[in-house]
């Protein structure tokens, strides 16, 4: 069975945020508006984090992609009373929305702050209703949220592998961000296939994982900026 | 610690007008208190209720500080539910005599602190209406509950303390409720009926009475220490920065003992003044629990240091912001309110023996609430708002709505306790009796006779 990973390369990324806004699009994300978003209240689930180096006018800015890391040990997992977030035998840390009833505690324990509440009811005034991916069930207020990887492109090419009877090729899947980034920052694959872009990648020696002394084993693997 | 027998020495039938009298005298005073009460406690639920209409959001909660003033007050609650069981159960195993006038209203606190306590839990949901998937029963899909989680065991602990404390506080009230039934006419005397479960008041009944009291203060006391406990692993089980401590069992239970004794307290001093009990509550109560508060007060410095001490010197990258906005930073103002209110008022005012008076100690008392909420809100908000990646860095501040309940709910638990002081006599009567029974024959030490046919006796004598 594939385990699914990712690769970010952080010398890419210009921080441009066209994965934000294609993760919007794809999983239905709500904007909340100017007001709830300065409550910090929006729902990104990836967001680009943006860090200053130096000190004016020496400044650098530096970007990272940040959206749930999937944790092979994820700590948001075991304190949930209600088991709404759990681990799928392909390594994702699904979240399940009828399940979830709002306790919050994965969020807290999330070392990434990756987990996105709906505090209010999100709507869709018309006609923006109608571009509402339809493969993407839409979120009612209460509960949790959070990157899912696209499970949606991921089940539909796993279908479509098997109508046809072979296994899903790698570069097959593409997660919005991934498909939407024009530097092409972010490589999805499995990563238990050596011969995959994905886990090349990931042990290239520029390969790190964000917050790795916890032990949390995040799916997510960050290519640092410099020679490969 | 044997009670000097006061020149106060009260018949049985004084004793029995004096604790009984609240119970059935009515002025308009108590329908005013009611009154303001009952505004104060539906303010909650109308504040609950435009929450649940619009969404959690109504709550000023946020990412990264997705706990806020509901999970403080819940720890506060539970806390203060300390006082109670805990202290009487001690007091009865070691057979402490002066526990007497204290137990009953020290018991009340606790059970009805528990209740209040736990509507925070739910409250705090982001669809409340589906709290009951935590009760662990498989659902329709055989799916149980994840009892992996600290909530879990939240939920099972706090029912735990619940029960227990509902029985230790019913156990003692039987031949109580006994007393009250003979004194009250039509409903009410049904009601006290049925609670007295036909209380006769035979040798043998006391003796069940007294063993199953002392069994159950025996069970309570472990229960009490755990379940504190498991609430300060709500926090201890995370990976958070500042919550990760290995310390906060003993931490919180020990703050907990803190602010329970504080409220014992107040709610003693309000009691002893409006339903004139200046001869049942004796100073000498008020200077012994005094005393226990102080040693907690010393305890819970020596806790909190020791907690800001080891993490200043492990200087740990996630920890220091954390712990700087404490010290220094935003939190800082309340972080040294926290500090003055339970240490540095309390403290002269709880160690030197002139100040210890009844109106000082309820200041220190009313301090230390205050403190110990701070301590509650301290531990839960900088370490959300200072979360591992800078970036997300986050304030709180708490809405009307989140304040309407939050602060709502020192009305419900007054008024819970209000309506309880017009339910049973909030002083033991038949403990009382024993006490002046127990004080009589060791001042005489002639026979000391078997204290339960003694008591017996004296106290129901017509039936």
């Amino acid at each position: 069975m594939a385990q699914w990973g990712m690769t970010i390369d952080l010398d890419r990324c210009t921080g441009c945020e066209a994965c934000v806004v294609a993760c919007h699009a794809e999983n239905n994300l709500p904007v909340v508006g100017e007001e709830q978003a300065a409550n910090g209240r929006t729902h990104q689930w990836i967001r680009i984090e943006r860090y200053w180096e130096g000190e004016f006018p020496n400044i650098r800015a530096r970007f990272m992609p940040v959206m749930c890391q999937q944790c092979d040990a994820a700590p948001c997992e075991p304190v949930c009373p209600v088991n709404a977030t759990y681990h799928t035998p392909e390594g994702l840390n699904a979240q399940v929305y009828n399940r979830c009833v709002g306790t919050r505690f994965c969020a807290n324990n999330c070392p990434y702050t990756a987990r996105y509440f709906t505090w209010f009811t999100p709507e869709w005034p018309s006609p923006l209703n109608e571009q509402l991916n339809p493969d993407v069930s839409i979120r009612t207020s209460g509960i949790m949220e959070k990157c899912t990887f696209c499970v949606q492109r991921i089940r539909r090419a796993e279908d479509t592998a098997k109508d046809e009877k072979r296994g899903v090729r790698d570069g097959e899947i593409q997660p919005a961000c991934a498909q939407a980034c024009p530097a092409k920052v972010i490589t999805f694959g499995d990563m238990t296939d050596p011969e995959s872009r994905v886990s090349k990648l990931a042990h290239s020696r520029r390969g790190y994982r964000l917050l790795e002394e916890l032990g949390t084993r995040p799916r997510v693997v960050y290519l640092k900026e410099g020679d490969a | 610690m044997a009670q000097t027998p006061a020149p106060f020495h009260p018949s049985e039938a004084q004793i029995n007008r004096d604790l009984l009298g609240p119970l059935f005298k009515t002025g308009p005073k108590y329908y005013a208190m009611l009154a303001l009460l009952v505004a104060v406690t539906g303010m909650v639920f109308v504040a609950w209720f435009f929450q649940l209409k619009y969404g959690i959001g109504m709550a000023g909660k946020n990412r990264p500080s997705f706990w806020g003033l509901y999970i403080t007050t819940f720890v506060f609650w539970i806390g203060i539910s300390h006082a109670g069981t805990l202290i009487s159960a001690i007091l009865r195993v070691v057979q402490a005599e002066w526990r007497r006038p204290i137990t009953r209203c020290a018991e009340a606190i606790t059970t009805f602190a528990l209740c209040t306590g736990s509507l925070f839990p739910i409250v705090h949901l982001g669809r409340a209406w589906l709290f009951y998937w935590m009760i662990p029963v498989p659902n329709s899909r055989y799916l149980w509950p994840n009892f992996q989680s600290p909530l879990m065991w939240d939920f099972i602990a706090i029912n735990t303390y619940l029960t227990g404390s509902v029985t230790y506080l019913y156990l003692p009230m039987i031949p109580d409720m006994a007393v009250a039934r003979d004194k009250a006419t039509g409903w009410r005397k049904k009601m006290y009926r049925i609670l007295a479960l036909g209380w006769r008041g035979t040798e043998r009944e006391w003796v069940r009475l007294e063993k199953a009291i002392s069994i159950m203060a025996l069970i309570i006391i472990p229960v009490a220490v755990s379940v504190h406990t498991i609430v300060s692993w709500d926090f201890a089980m995370t990976l958070m920065p500042m919550w990760r401590s290995t310390i906060f069992g003993p931490y919180f239970v020990v703050g907990a003992i803190f602010s329970g004794i504080a409220a014992l307290l107040i709610a003693m001093v309000l009691i002893r003044k409006y339903f004139k009990l200046e001869h049942y509550l004796l100073p000498i109560h008020f200077d012994n629990l005094a005393k226990m508060l102080f040693a907690m007060s010393l305890l819970w410095f020596y806790f909190t240091f020791t907690e800001y001490l080891v993490t200043w010197y492990g200087n740990e990258a996630p920890e220091m912001p954390v712990f700087w906005s404490k010290i220094s930073g935003r939190f800082a103002p309340l972080f040294w309110l926290m500090v003055v209110c339970n240490f540095v008022i309390p403290f002269p005012i709880l160690a030197i023996k002139k100040l210890r008076t009844i109106p000082l100690i309820f200041v220190a008392s009313t301090c230390i609430l205050v403190g110990m909420w701070l301590e509650r809100f301290l531990i839960i908000v900088p370490t959300l708002t200072h979360p591992y990646l800078p970036y997300n860095y986050g304030t709180y501040f708490p809405s009307l709505t989140e304040a309407a309940i939050a602060s709502g709910t020192l009305g419900l638990f007054v008024l819970l306790y209000f309506l309880f002081a017009k339910f049973s006599p909030m002083i033991s009567i038949w403990e009382i009796e024993e006490g002046y029974t127990v004080a009589k024959h060791s001042v005489e030490s002639a026979h000391p006779a078997s204290l339960g046919s003694t008591v017996d006796g004296d106290v129901h004598p017509a039936h």
